[in-house]
């Protein structure tokens, strides 16, 4: 087995070889460095490691910008397949069943819906704009089952486009998920170039607009979906973490006693599985993580007799690229590998 | 391989040098020794700004601890507005049971957590944080509604942009993922204070290009700098010009 030919011979096909490793000089350095510690029947095998490092296809390497951004079209795929099944598509005339629904929300809150649905739908076609074409060919929409069951239909959310509880319950879990996964895909868009820099910005841009849309789901679903002014309702009083699941706060307090429905949403506010490859310093606590940059806030900040809720709802917190794919398939039928 | 964080930070940025935390340590030496020097030689340097001849400015320097210390500038003027509008009679006359009273508390608590974040984990870069700023509100009547929510809803807003227009400039990934953390619950908060002022105007056009690709509208530090010395007193406005 000939390294060097194998790489010439990769060169032509695909010029950027190199550069898919750390850097041609790197590359060499780490072939050379194998062929004098390894034996040369083990080197094959630590060359396919760095094959699947290059071309990011395991879960043991970092994700690529384009890794990112595929992750990130999959998950807003999600959510506007999931709005627009519950309200019908952007533009489209509403079926019965659509329609019925929808009035069963108020007028501010169903127009909020429309104005998030618009956004996913936009998110998606900003995202597919961005990448190579067909890098995540444009899923079936029965590849979801949105009550959770795995393709039964009849799953922990049962009834989610009739009832406008679970409905709501549902989107919360699905923005809150996005907000943690966009901080967690974060840093692998770190760029010095000025293309790279938009794209980073861009991701940020669409990072905050979900963190936008967590909120107003979660004002609505403490006011419930009837209500027309939403926001003049306050969050049952109090510090009671188990409060926070049927009566959430716009932000993340503590892990909100598991989210909407806790026997399936108490993992979107846990702490994340650390890949490997994650960057220094960097982890995935639960959202309700007091400790920042290694200082206890709740611990230093005592002295300002602040209840604890506050430092854990002053930051919200990211999650790895696996932990959010095991829950996102949480919504995938059976056998289906969308999310991996 | 995979474990060590400086293979992965090349393979996301094949152009940068080798060694970079090494430098971005000396960096950090280099920031905490001088800051205060710095910010004196940098001060009148810019030329890009109106008042960036007045050695009064703030500068707040350049590489992370700029941005750190960006962040902490607009952490004080938010803390010092949710401060202020406690003693005013809008404030005042809420009932302890009413949302708008519910979520000033948990905004200032918040944003007072944030400011005492940033002095601390620049101290610990370890850098030198910029002086205690003075704010002027006298454009806020704390006495009405409709002039503190209009504040607020600015405040949040433009925290909202600022972080997203400064992520970029940040090279370590830790200080990525802080800025991250913290802007996704400004953007709550500015969903709900927008509620507040109209309800479901948390996304419009104003903050979001809804019409297009709805991503929010990030700004540039000089740009979000503008508008927050209209709220800094003199000898307290800010220089950002460092950070690029």
């Amino acid at each position: 087995m000939n390294i060097f030919q194998i790489l010439s011979e990769l060169e032509k096909v695909d010029p950027e070889v190199y550069e898919r490793f750390d850097s041609r000089r790197r590359v060499f350095k780490h072939i050379s460095g194998l062929g004098k510690n390894l034996a040369a029947a083990a080197v094959p095998l630590a060359f396919t490691a760095i094959f699947n490092k290059a071309y990011g296809q395991t879960s043991t390497s970092a994700p690529s910008a384009t890794d990112v951004l595929a992750f990130a079209l999959k998950l807003e795929y999600l959510e506007s397949y999931f709005y627009n099944a519950g309200l019908g598509a952007p533009g489209a005339t509403a079926t019965a069943a659509q329609t019925t629904f929808r009035n069963l929300f108020s007028a501010t809150n169903l127009s909020s819906l429309d104005k998030i649905r618009l956004d996913e739908s936009n998110h998606v076609k900003a995202l597919v704009a961005a990448l190579p074409a067909n890098t995540v060919p444009v899923p079936a929409t029965n590849i979801f089952d949105f009550t959770g069951g795995k393709g039964s239909n009849a799953g922990p959310f049962a009834g989610v486009f009739v009832n406008p509880a679970i409905f709501l319950a549902v989107a919360q879990s699905l923005e809150d998920t996005g907000v943690r996964a966009y901080k967690g895909g974060a840093p692998y868009l770190m760029s010095t170039t000025t293309a790279g820099r938009s794209i980073l910005e861009t991701a940020l841009n669409i990072h905050s607009v979900e963190a936008r849309h967590a909120s107003r789901l979660r004002t609505m679903r403490r006011a419930g979906a009837s209500n027309n002014t939403a926001s003049a309702v306050a969050p049952t009083a109090g510090n009671n973490e188990s409060d926070r699941s049927a009566s959430p706060k716009s932000w993340v307090s503590f892990k909100d006693g598991g989210g909407a429905s806790p026997a399936q949403t108490a993992g979107i506010y846990g702490a994340g599985t650390s890949p490997s490859y994650t960057p220094a310093s960097i982890t995935f606590p639960a959202e309700d993580n007091v400790t920042q940059g290694g200082v206890n806030l709740q611990s230093a900040l005592a002295s300002l007799n602040f209840p604890a809720s506050a430092f854990s709802e002053a930051f919200d917190e990211p999650l790895p690229v696996p932990t959010v794919l095991s829950i996102a398939s949480t919504f995938t039928v059976t056998g289906n590998t969308f999310f991996g | 391989m995979s474990k060590n964080p400086q293979a992965i930070k090349e393979e996301a940025e094949f152009t940068k040098p080798l060694l970079v935390p090494i430098k971005r340590r000396s960096f950090f030496m280099y920031a905490g020794a001088t800051a205060g020097a710095t910010a004196l030689l940098l001060s009148g340097c810019d030329d890009d700004d109106n008042n960036s001849s007045d050695p009064a400015m703030v500068n707040v320097g350049s590489g992370d601890v700029g941005v750190l210390n960006y962040a902490y500038a607009l952490e004080q003027l938010e803390a010092a507005f949710y401060t202020k509008l406690r003693d005013g009679a809008y404030y005042k006359g809420l009932t302890a049971t009413s949302a708008e009273k519910q979520i000033l508390d948990d905004l200032y608590y918040h944003e007072v957590i944030h400011r005492e974040f940033f002095k601390a984990a620049i101290t610990a870069a370890p850098a030198t944080p910029i002086k205690d700023l003075t704010p002027d509100f006298s454009t806020i009547n704390f006495d009405n509604k409709a002039s503190v929510l209009g504040a607020a809803k600015a405040f949040e807003d433009l925290g909202v942009a600022a972080y997203n227009g400064a992520g970029k400039y940040i090279t370590t990934p830790l200080y990525l993922v802080i800025a991250g953390k913290i802007v996704s619950v400004e953007a709550r908060h500015a969903a709900l204070i927008r509620d507040l002022v109209t309800e479901g105007s948390f996304v419009d056009s104003d903050v979001v290009t809804i019409a297009t690709s709805s991503i929010e509208i990030s700004k540039e530090p000089s740009v979000v700098a503008m508008t927050a010395n209209t709220y800094l007193a003199a000898g307290s406005k800010i220089d950002v010009s460092g950070i690029k």
